[in-house]
């Protein structure tokens, strides 16, 4: 087995701009559940939104980069408030379950046959990435190993993940933080101390929606491509495992989360892959390892949950409480 | 803002209230008012459950509300007066929680109307309702677990510009704010016996030490009525009277208190008016010392108690005559309706006080000198009627 090959590989997704993109929509889960206590399980809905808004507004409407940003962003934030309109007011389990509904909804339209000239149905769009590669900086050659193209995106997603951790840690420990807390602790007590408990929950669900979107355009820049196929529930659950893993009221806890993740996945899948080709391995075809190593994320999620329920970053003071 | 205005006004007039105080005619509102000795009547005309009062912060009018079959609450009418400490009190499932839930905006009844001071505020948001200086603590506690105790009492403070999101990025803005509020928070801490424990997770408090924490965060918001339920229920005793004292106190600062309480040695202590709910009614009101001894009042605890034979009325006139004799006798939670046994049979002290002796033998014995007139527990012969309809 070429061990060069697994480690090398393994630390490449360490700094991937899908893992950025993980990491920012895992810390809009963050956002969501870790400090407001909101239930969202459709963050992949909240990223399809992000990608589509951006690739359609490119695409069917010639806009340039940053009005395509924009409009992916508000698109989002519409997206949130119409989910938490009607649920925010009841108890936390009803967004949980719009918000999985959702998600699915905007995964069936943007793949129906009869929207074919806007979103490209299952094949999706592709080709809406040239605003963004125009404005690199970096001339042609070799940037580590990454050619101008791969370095910029990771430069621009990673400089993303670190402003919005830095938006988010000062959110948070300000006062405004604190009454979100305290909406996640008891938003009656929060009521009646005259906060307008609502307001507060649907500004969280759009700042964390509008990293979703974020993550959504990061995810899909790199690739050039937006297709449904990715965007499935399966997204949303990797990413509440990257929040998990990493801690879940905490700001670095998701992007901790989201590199154990993509790190893990990669190691398992190179040395799976090394142990079939060298025939140490006979019971298991290079398709199986893939689904494989999806099981042993499960396993070290539950070896986790078990010896570290708090994740990598969390309080464990907190958890004692819980 | 109009509360600091207010409570500087009071201060402002306090020293002249004590020559005032001794020829205030009561009616007088304008006079300068020293709450705390401020003896002038609180009620317009006669006392009777639903009475008018000379100044009520609150009036609650119709207030109804069902739960399936029952009526929980059946209010017909309520004021519950200004600057004064309200007990509010009744037995198990008499609604008291379920009228605090109503008059908070925490619950919507199927009828009625209310104001809070003056303004009519049936259908406005809890919220709102704490901004205009109206907040309550729960009976069954609320502390935020995993903020501390220091950050559970900064969220109880109003006017922290920090709280909105578009300023909650620049410390500058609102880190002088915070300052104050920390300040607040401290004195407030100290009086509470928290100061310890300020650094601690909420949840890391014991029950009774939550009560108070959620007693403090509510005087953060600096209110105008402060209604508590059950605020002293798991407090150790020691630390009961330090409470009853800035109970009291809050009225001295311009506060209005509404709560409910099982222990009616602490309604006596502090109370200025007791109002007494039973299946939802009002069924009495008045002074701490006329209340207890209200026929109504009494109906409404024993009522509630099986062991004692109701349909013996010799026995209630005995009850009532020893009632009406004994400051002593309790008529509170786990003891509701049951006479203290060593105040009226002092050779039982140290006696089973679960299971009083209630035989007439027992309570004739040392009640023979005693209460000469045993009819006059029954002062208001009329009022009996009126009560149960
Ligand atoms: N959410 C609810 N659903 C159904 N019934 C309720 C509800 N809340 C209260 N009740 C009923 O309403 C009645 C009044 O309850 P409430 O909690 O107001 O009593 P309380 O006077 O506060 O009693 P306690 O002294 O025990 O606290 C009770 O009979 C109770 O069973
Ligand atoms: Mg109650």
């Amino acid at each position: 087995m070429d061990y060069g090959f697994v480690f090398s590989s393994a630390a490449g997704e360490l700094f991937s701009p899908t893992t950025a993109a993980y990491a920012l929509a895992a810390l809009g889960l963050a956002v969501h559940f870790g400090y407001s206590g909101l239930l969202n399980f459709g963050q992949a809905g909240f990223m399809a939104v992000g990608a589509y808004g951006f690739a359609i507004s490119t695409l069917s409407f010639g806009v340039p980069f940053f009005v395509a940003l924009l409009i992916s962003i508000l698109c989002s934030s519409l997206f949130a408030l119409l989910l938490g309109i009607p649920t925010l007011r009841l108890r936390a389990d009803y967004l949980a379950i719009v918000t999985i509904a959702a998600a699915e909804i905007v995964r069936y339209i943007v793949t129906t046959n009869q929207l074919t000239k806007v979103t490209g149905s299952a094949n999706g769009l592709a080709a809406f990435e040239g605003g963004f590669y125009a404005m690199n900086p970096f001339p042609e050659g070799s940037y580590m190993g990454m050619n101008n193209r791969d370095f910029f995106i990771r430069v621009i997603g990673w400089g993303l993940v670190v402003v919005c951790c830095v938006i988010v840690w000062l959110l948070m420990r300000s006062p405004w933080g604190r009454v979100l807390k305290g909406i996640r602790e008891d938003e009656n007590a929060v009521r009646s101390l005259g906060k307008n408990v609502y307001a507060y929950k649907m500004q969280a669900l759009i700042i964390g929606g509008v990293l979703g979107a974020l993550a959504g355009m990061v995810f899909t820049l790199p690739r050039g491509a937006v297709q449904p196929a990715n965007y499935g529930t399966e997204l949303t659950f990797f990413l509440w495992t990257c929040l998990l893993l990493g801690g879940m009221a905490t700001v670095l806890g998701p992007v901790i989360g989201a590199m154990i993740f993509w790190v893990v996945l990669s190691l398992t899948q190179s040395v799976l892959y090394g142990l079939i080709e060298s025939g140490a391995v006979t019971w298991l075809t290079t398709v199986q390892a893939g689904q494989l190593r999806y099981i042993l994320v499960g396993v070290a999620l539950m070896l986790l949950m078990i010896f570290r329920p708090q994740g990598v970053f969390g309080n464990k003071k907190e958890l004692a409480f819980a | 803002m109009s509360h600091s205005a207010h409570s500087m006004n009071n201060a402002d007039r306090n020293t002249a209230s004590t020559v005032k105080t001794a020829n205030t005619n009561g009616n007088d509102k304008d006079a300068g008012i020293n709450y705390m000795t401020d003896s002038s009547p609180i009620v317009v005309g006669e006392i009777a459950p639903g009475c008018k009062k000379r100044d009520p912060i609150v009036v609650a009018e119709n207030v109804r509300r069902s739960f399936g079959g029952i009526n929980a609450v059946d209010v017909d009418y309520l004021e519950i007066p200004r600057h004064k400490i309200t007990a509010l009190i009744g037995p198990n499932g008499a609604g008291k929680t379920t009228l605090f839930n109503l008059l908070t905006g925490f619950d919507t009844p199927n009828s009625g109307k209310w104001q809070f001071e003056g303004k009519n505020i049936e259908g406005v948001s809890s919220f709102k309702l704490a901004r205009m200086g109206m907040v309550r603590t729960f009976q069954l506690t609320k502390v935020m677990g995993k903020l501390t105790v220091m950050e559970n009492m900064r969220l109880g403070a109003a006017n922290q510009p920090g709280e909105r999101l578009s300023k909650a990025l620049f410390k500058g803005i609102w880190g002088g704010r915070e300052k104050e509020i920390t300040a607040q928070a401290d004195v407030l801490l100290e009086k509470f016996k928290l100061d310890v424990k300020k650094d601690d997770y909420a949840a890391s408090l014991s029950g009774g030490q939550r009560k108070l924490l959620e007693m403090a965060r509510s005087l953060m918001v600096r209110p105008k009525l402060v209604m508590l339920d059950e605020p002293m229920a798991g407090v150790n005793p020691a630390l009961t009277q330090s409470l009853l004292d800035h109970i009291k106190n809050l009225k001295a600062e311009g506060m209005t208190v509404l709560f409910v309480e099982h222990d009616m040695n602490m309604v006596r202590h502090i109370a200025d008016w007791v109002v007494v709910m039973a299946e939802g009614k009002i069924v009495a009101e008045g002074p701490p010392r006329d209340v207890m001894k209200d026929p109504a009042v009494i109906d409404a605890y024993l009522g509630a108690h099986h062991d004692v034979d109701l349909g013996d009325t010799e026995g209630i006139k005995e009850l009532e005559a020893v009632l009406e004799a004994d400051e002593e006798s309790v008529v509170g939670t786990e003891n509701a309706g049951i006479i203290a046994v060593e105040s009226v049979v002092p050779d039982l002290k140290g006696a089973d006080l679960k299971q009083p002796d209630l035989s007439p033998e027992a309570l004739q014995e040392p009640g023979d000198d005693e209460p000469n007139s045993p009819q006059s527990g029954l002062a208001e012969p009329g009022r009996t009627d009126k009560d149960k309809e």
